[in-house]
């Protein structure tokens, strides 16, 4: 059986360890092997980009080479895939090589597209690249008041990080002791401020205590950067001087030119986590067109019901789990707190109140991440 | 030529039902309609309230058994 997997993110590396050790027997029998294509020889710690947004964080600390995160069984390659050719079961990359496969897990990820809001990428800062977060934090230490406005682009990976980012600036702001000069105001695309109803109970009082303003039913629709001002679809508008944006994501591009997804986001059950209409095309991470949060999290569990779908094939033929949509995010609020989000399809969060050990629980994760990406936590 | 997609949002937290049509209907040509299924009972007044203030178009909305259908006409 020979397992192909497009994408060494999070989930793609999850599945491939994971695998690895699953099929060990298969694998030295020489009836199974597990191949990995990579666009990067390099894996990053996405969510460690709001702490170098901060400064709290290097960049350097969010990478690890990808091969040293494998399993030795696992054959990697950094070749991006070119074509995918379902219906022949083959993949063929960049470098003009082809892999055929009896089982294909698709984890491309997912990228920002600030440049699908006129004036976006010139006129605000972003956290949701190495280069971005970089520059916000040069921004923000240079910056000596006035109105910073954060907005929210539709989807969006990580969809805690815009609750987490205004806790955080106002923690900054204080330290720095300039916290009475900034004014800060939050814009949401819907009705409340957190589309988790409990994140948004909580998160509400919380902004009222720290004094950010917050705008709902606020959708980008485009940025003055002369004037510095913000539109939203809905007909509102803010002046800013420091505008921090949550861009809207698209899936790889890879995905939509080989039409299969729109935007690039792959039609996946629910429950197999297959393509619809592939059975033996697995989808994981923000590669989906699932209504599951963009997170880290929804892909380590989703990778754990792939990986162990997979194993039974190669071994009895058939699937034995499903997916239940669990996700678990931990919510930093501020520079010294945070709660967490443990969710599924059936059951909504029950968020607590915030506190430290809880965020020095979130500082070891940081940490712990590269034994988790190994599939050994 | 108009279409009609039906958008399963049942039994999803984050995003969200509300969120989901916003993802899709920046996909969609004008005149497309999107069939929002939501087990939410807040999405039967929060997406209207959206639809009202952007100017697209509420075709329809009614719970069948569990689930709410929600049709909405892009209009720009």
């Amino acid at each position: 059986m020979r397992i192909l997997i497009v994408g060494g993110g999070t989930g793609g590396t999850i599945i491939a360890n994971n695998l690895a050790r699953r099929l060990d027997s298969e694998i030295r029998a020489r009836t199974a092997n597990i191949t990995m294509l990579s666009a990067s020889d390099l894996h990053m710690y996405q969510p460690g980009l709001l702490y170098v947004a901060f400064g709290q964080m290097m960049p350097d600390e969010l990478y690890r080479k990808q091969a040293t995160l494998l399993e030795s069984s696992i054959e990697f390659h950094v070749d991006p895939v070119d074509k995918f050719e379902l219906d022949r079961k083959e993949v063929t990359t960049k470098s003009g090589k082809t892999y055929a496969y009896d089982i294909l897990v698709i984890a491309t990820g997912s990228r920002v597209m600030p440049r699908k809001i006129p004036g976006l990428e010139e006129g605000s800062e972003t956290f949701y690249t190495e280069a971005g977060a970089v520059s916000m934090f040069k921004k923000l230490r240079e910056f000596e008041g006035g109105n910073v406005g954060i907005v929210v682009g539709v989807p969006h990976k990580c969809p805690i990080a815009p609750v987490e980012v205004t806790f955080s600036l106002h923690d900054y702001f204080n330290k720095r002791g300039i916290r009475d000069k900034v004014n800060i105001k939050y814009h949401y695309p819907i009705n409340r401020i957190h589309s988790i109803e409990n994140v948004a109970i909580w998160a509400k009082p919380e902004f009222d205590r720290m004094g950010v303003e917050y705008e709902t039913l606020f959708n980008i629709e485009e940025v003055d950067v002369e004037n510095k001002i913000v539109k939203s679809m809905e007909g509102s508008e803010y002046k800013y001087d420091l505008l921090i944006s949550i861009p809207e994501h698209h899936g790889m591009g890879v995905i939509e030119d080989n039409g299969l997804g729109k935007d690039g986001w792959i039609p996946t059950d629910r429950y197999q986590l297959t393509m619809e209409g592939h059975d033996n095309v697995y989808v994981v991470g923000d590669t989906t067109n699932l209504p599951v949060s963009k997170t880290g999290s929804a892909a380590h569990f989703e990778a754990e019901v792939i990986s162990e779908n997979i194993a039974s094939i190669v071994k009895i033929g058939v699937p034995v789990t499903e997916y239940d949509g669990k996700v678990y995010c931990f919510i930093e609020a501020g520079h010294d707190k945070a709660t967490y989000a443990n969710f599924n399809y059936e059951n909504p969060p029950d968020l607590r109140a915030a506190n430290k050990s809880m965020h020095w629980f979130k500082m070891s994760y940081n940490k712990m991440y590269w034994t988790s990406v190994r599939g050994l936590l | 030529m108009s279409e009609t997609k039906v958008v399963d949002a049942c039994n999803t937290y984050c995003p969200g039902p509300l969120m989901e049509l916003i993802t899709y209907m920046k996909q969609a040509e004008v005149g497309d309609v999107i069939e929002l299924l939501s087990t939410d009972q807040g999405t039967a007044t929060d997406v209207p309230e959206w639809v009202n203030k952007i100017g697209h178009e509420m075709v329809n909305s009614e719970k069948v058994g569990d689930v709410w259908h929600i049709s909405v006409r892009k209009a720009k």
